[in-house]
């Protein structure tokens, strides 16, 4: 039975030679298990043999060659596993590292402001008008003015002092104009007209810290039978409630402009109101301009004032990120100071 | 206006309690119902400690020649020493004494600072003898100058030794300063301010009475007057006869003071006392100074000229300023200022006053034209009650009769004399409360008419308001809808949200592409910039190739920077980055979206677009520390590729670039102009080397795109065609050119020439340098080719790229390599 024992031989040399370090493992299995190895040699053998030792010979011969190719993938699988190793202990880094950003814009902070109006009166089922034809900054004398109840006499035109491109013509000093060129186009069998108008407008002002020859308005009116001034006061506190947050709260104090009729200024709460805030520990902030439309600018527009009825107001997007983030100087929104655009990060909204 | 609370108690029935937290409590309700305030309380502030004194002696100062030694009595045993600078002091004077322990305000510091004993060169003094500019009295108020020393009560004013000075000066009577609006006239006069508060209190309003005593000499004997009844609907004069100008009472200068007036002389202080009561302004001339015996109200005449009472000299517009004159020489320019001609002085006798309504807009233009915004012309604008005018010019006469002790003439002149009906308005109760969403009855409205004194008929719901002469600002409906709602409170009126159908509210195609285009930027590393839309008409001009004529000026301009509108957005974001570089912020990338304006006719609205422009300068660091991806300045390709994908992602297709050099403010080499098919859309390139080396800058890459184009032609239609399952096959050509030839050129005729199967074009590499010829470039293109339908056989494309590369040699001379 010598090829048994040759063969038991062969499984320990293999072995042995498979569990060294750095073996050559291909180089290996090609000399024990190739073609031309050293077990296909032993078991040519075989055929010289009686058929029940050639059974026992054959059993050895294939517990050999499973040993061998066992232990070769054991082994293999252990080599690949250190040469991992190696591998991420030599790829290794400093995770600490800054990583490479993408950039990212932001938008400024004022279109951010001006945005969240949008969106709130968008879901209120407004249009926002905002295009050259129907919204121009450089507008007529006879829309910034005069459509809006403020006849060329009239005292109340000190109030805003307006840079003439010439005698009929001007930078529009506010967006009350959009609300006649509105009027003027819309349907009313199709409903009310409910609209916010964002833009820019002009003063003839010194520049300085609160006041700036250019900054933005959001003009608001809605226009149908029936229009209140409690709906007035629902959309404002619900306005005021969206930018200043839900616990915050409104007065209306008498105020003055030609063409609203009451004319109210309206002030939030600067802090959160309860049901148990004292009255006296209400901070009020005056925030807006608001009223119901004065009956001759709707006659002027050509609405029936008899028929109709409707309320304005006027956002100011500059005071309130003045007000919002404690912007000591309204100059900063127009110089456009790097340092200053990209603290207002929109936080993933 | 400075409402005097003490004196409104005198025309309310029940008095205002003039505590300090109930005066605040009123401030804070007449916020909410009236008018805002702009401050509440008395001219003695917190200062305390002021006496009326008697100068019992005064003895010179043994070490100084301009102080002197008084010994002062406030009605007490002991005298009181005081060292005063004072030049005026005097023996039996009543003077105000500033005790030891008083607190009074320090004219320089505004501060409150506490009187103690002072040794002045040796001399103890127990106090100070004040001015009224020394107690808190802005100098625009005290009747005499700082200079002239001391104040000293007039003997007959009837104070005491040892009464509380601040009393007896009016500087605790309680003032609520009111910021009015425009339309509140009526509250810029106390009987005004009374009827309003009592409208809030719920209290009668007693009107001010008195007695006028005419003499029998005749007013119409000593002047004529002659008045366009255009200029002044209503005109009256008063003569007063042998008056004597002197200084007025304490109980009517305390008053003026109190309302920011200074007293000048008992007739200048009893029109002005008059215009506070009545919020009617009128005007006194020195009848003797006349240059003729008649007033002529009309406009002025060319090259007229007035001196005015403050001196200047006021050359009166033609046909446009309303003057009152007296034989050719205007005396006065009417309800804006009087003139020094007819002024009343020390010497005046006799006196003619006059109380007239001018004409509003008139008022307005020539306060304007002059920049004289006086107390008169600022109610002549703003409406004078028309009803009362010569009832206070009677008023005003026998006033002056007692306090000037004159006689006044019989008579009033009257120059015209317009009956103007007052508005009578109809309104019904459903009307409010339809405007004011509230369900008030008629009795809550009528009481809210009654509290503000109108009267009116009430028939049903209707109610017939006759407006009285007071209220200029009530004439239509919607004007007492607005007084309902402020007196029943604006805090008491229901929140509702609107009924009626409800619309969707969305945003236009047009405001979505403009939004995406923000987007777009911002996500491509740009940050929103927004510049000021006036600038320099060179800025203005700087990257837009408009014409001069085309620029939108501004008339009269605040300052040299801000004269016309942009026309481009470049020059404003290149402001931006000279802005942040003089802050040593280096990499800016902005972006702008907003107006440019194009005029074309002169008294018409220009044009506005909106534009897109973005700028790159610096670096654009991806990484601070990585050497591989190493910090690298921006060139032309950063721009050019923002703006290249903003064009994809907003949906433009067959986008152009064309080299240009038309732009002067661009780099000639590096600019190119944009289009979609044949449409214009902008530039991108670098700004001009000789403006950015001017301002100090890196180079500034750059674009501006007309965004109206950009809108227009937007394909939003997404068209899909499946995936093909057949492979690609990639061939690469590299070919030697001429180095002006573009890569624009050679991808156009490649795409030309290729056959319907070439999927994608491009270019992977591009060198110039020591191994190629001189003016040699090389040039590496990918062709990729599918076929949708079928797998591509080898021989075709083989076939495509030699047609090629035929017609690249034949069109650029192009090498192979």
């Amino acid at each position: 039975m010598t090829l048994v024992d040759d063969l038991k031989q062969l499984k320990i040399k293999a072995l042995t030679a498979i569990e060294a370090q750095n073996a050559d493992l291909e180089q290996l299995r090609i000399e024990f298990l190739g073609r031309k190895g050293d077990l296909t040699s032993l078991l040519k053998g075989m055929k010289d043999l009686d058929p029940s030792d050639r059974k026992i010979v054959g059993q050895v011969g294939n517990e050999v060659r499973t040993a061998i190719t066992d232990l070769l993938a054991q082994r293999k699988a252990e080599v690949e596993q250190e040469k991992m190793n190696v591998r991420l202990a030599a790829e290794k880094i400093d995770v600490t590292l800054p990583g490479s950003q993408p950039i990212q814009g932001q938008p400024h902070v004022l279109q951010q402001i001006i945005d969240e109006i949008e969106e709130h009166f968008l879901g209120m089922g407004f249009q926002v008008i905002d295009d050259p034809i129907d919204s121009p900054e450089v507008e007529t004398d006879e829309y910034n003015f005069e459509r809006e109840n403020l006849p060329k006499d009239h005292p109340a035109r000190d109030m805003q002092d307006t840079f003439y491109i010439t005698p009929e013509i001007l930078m529009r000093t506010q967006t009350s104009p959009v609300q006649s060129r509105s009027l003027e186009k819309h349907d009313f069998s199709k409903g009310p007209l409910k609209m916010i108008a964002p833009g820019k407008v002009y003063r003839r002002d010194t520049d300085d810290a609160t006041h700036s020859h250019q900054f933005h308005q959001v003009e608001g009116m809605v226009v149908g039978e029936n229009i209140t001034m409690a709906d007035l006061r629902g959309t404002l506190l619900a306005i005021m409630q969206e930018l200043f947050g839900e616990k915050h709260q409104i007065r209306l104090r008498p105020s003055y402009f030609p063409f609203t009729e009451p004319s109210v200024e309206v002030d939030v709460s600067w802090n959160p109101v309860t049901p148990s805030t004292k009255p006296e520990d209400i901070k009020w902030i005056e925030v807006l301009g608001a009223g119901m439309t004065h009956p001759n600018v709707l006659k002027m527009d050509g609405v029936d004032p008899e028929k109709y009825s409707a309320f304005a107001f006027g956002l100011g997007p500059d005071r309130f990120a003045m007000l919002k983030y404690g912007v000591e100087n309204i100059r900063q929104f127009y110089l456009n100071d790097v340092r200053f655009l990209e603290q207002f990060n929109r936080k993933g909204e | 206006m400075k409402t005097n609370l003490r004196w409104l108690n005198e025309y309310l029935d029940q008095k205002i309690d003039l505590a300090a937290q109930p005066v605040q409590n009123l401030a804070e309700t007449l916020e909410r119902t009236s008018v805002e305030v702009d401050s509440v309380g008395t001219l003695a502030g917190k200062q305390d400690g002021l006496v009326v004194a008697k100068v019992l002696s005064v003895e010179p100062h043994p070490d100084s020649d301009h102080m002197v030694i008084t010994q002062v009595s406030i009605g007490q045993a002991e005298p009181i020493q005081i060292v005063t600078g004072a030049p005026n002091v005097a023996v039996n004077q009543l003077v105000i004494l500033a005790q030891v322990g008083a607190h009074i305000i320090d004219r320089q510091s505004g501060e409150l600072v506490e009187i103690k004993t002072v040794k002045l060169r040796g001399e103890e003094s127990f106090g100070m003898l004040a001015a009224l500019q020394e107690i808190g009295f802005d100098s625009k108020i005290a009747p005499n100058s700082l200079e002239e020393g001391i104040y000293v009560f007039d003997e007959q004013s009837g104070v005491k030794p040892g009464d509380n000075a601040l009393e007896v000066l009016g500087m605790l009577d309680p003032v609520i300063d009111t910021d009015l609006t425009p339309n509140r006239s009526d509250m810029l006069s106390m009987i005004g301010a009374a009827y309003e508060f009592g409208a809030i209190l719920k209290q009668k309003v007693t009107l001010p009475t008195f007695e006028l005593k005419e003499e029998s000499q005749s007013a119409a004997n000593q002047l004529t007057v002659n008045v366009d009844e255009q200029l002044a609907p209503k005109y009256g004069l008063r003569i007063i006869n042998n008056v004597q100008v002197q200084e007025s009472p304490l109980w009517l200068q305390r008053r003026l003071w109190n309302a920011g007036i200074r007293p000048i002389n008992n007739i200048v202080d009893i029109t002005n006392y008059m215009m506070i009561l009545y919020g009617q302004p009128l005007h006194a001339y020195d009848l003797d100074k006349l240059p003729a015996k008649q007033l002529d109200v009309r406009l002025a005449q060319n090259d007229e000229k007035l001196t005015l009472l403050d001196g200047q000299e006021c050359q009166l517009r033609p046909q446009a300023d309303i003057v009152i004159a007296s034989a050719g020489q205007p005396l006065v320019l009417a309800g804006v200022m009087g003139g020094q001609l007819a002024e009343i002085d020390q010497n005046t006798h006799n006196l003619v006053l006059e109380g007239a309504i001018f004409d509003a807009s008139h008022i307005r233009a020539a306060a304007r034209r002059h920049t004289i915004h006086s107390e008169a012309s600022g109610r002549f604008e703003r409406g004078v009650d028309a009803d009362n005018t010569f009832t206070v010019l009677d008023h005003a006469a026998s006033m002056v009769a007692d306090l000037a002790a004159a006689q006044v003439a019989q008579g009033r002149l009257i120059g015209s004399q317009v009956l103007q009906a007052n508005p009578v308005v109809t309104i019904t109760v459903a009307r409010i409360n339809q405007i004011l969403g509230t369900d008030l009855s008629s009795a809550m409205v009528a009481d809210i008419f009654d509290r503000l004194g109108l009267l009116y008929q009430l028939d049903g719901e209707e109610f017939t308001v006759n407006v009285p002469g007071r209220r200029p600002d009530l004439s239509i409906p919607a004007d007492l809808i607005e007084e309902v709602a402020r007196l029943y409170g604006y805090d008491n009126l229901p929140t509702a949200t609107i009924e009626g159908p409800t619309t969707p509210g969305k945003l236009t195609i047009r405001q979505r592409g403009i939004r995406a285009s923000r987007r777009l930027m911002e996500s491509m590393g740009l940050n929103q910039a927004i510049s000021y839309a006036l600038t320099t008409p060179e800025k203005a001009r700087l990257f837009a190739n408009e014409s001069e004529e085309s620029l939108v000026a501004l008339d009269y301009p605040m300052s040299s920077d801000r004269r016309v509108a942009r026309q481009n957005l470049l020059a404003g974001l290149l402001d931006d980055i000279s802005y942040n570089s003089a802050r040593s912020v280096e990499n800016v990338a902005l972006y702008e979206q907003g107006r440019i304006f194009i005029n074309h006719q002169v008294n018409q609205q220009p044009t506005e677009k909106e534009h897109l422009a973005g700028v790159l300068t610096g670096n654009l660091q991806h990484s601070s520390w990585q050497a591989a991806k190493n910090v690298k300045p921006v060139d032309f390709y950063d721009i050019k590729g923002i703006v290249t994908k903003y064009c994809q992602e907003i949906g433009l297709t067959d986008v152009t670039f064309q080299a240009t050099d038309r732009h002067v403010a661009m780099h000639p080499g590096q600019t190119a102009d944009i289009y979609v098919k044949d449409v214009y859309l902008g530039f991108v390139g670098q700004i001009h080397p000789q403006i950015t080396q001017a301002k100090k800058l890196n180079p500034v890459f750059g674009f501006e795109l007309d965004l109206e184009a950009v809108l227009t032609q937007r394909e939003q239609e997404i068209s899909y065609i499946p995936v093909s399952r057949y492979p690609q096959i990639s061939r690469d050509l590299a070919i030697l050119v001429d180095e002006n030839i573009s890569n624009q050129q050679i991808e156009h005729a490649i795409k030309v020439t290729a056959g319907p199967h070439l999927v994608h074009l491009n270019i992977f590499d591009l060198y110039q340098g020591d191994s190629l010829p001189t003016h040699k470039k090389s040039m590496a293109y990918q062709l990729t080719y599918q076929d949708r339908d079928a797998t591509l056989v080898e021989e075709d494309i083989n076939q495509d790229v030699e047609r090629i590369i035929e017609q690249l040699k034949d069109q650029f001379q192009a090498e192979i390599r």
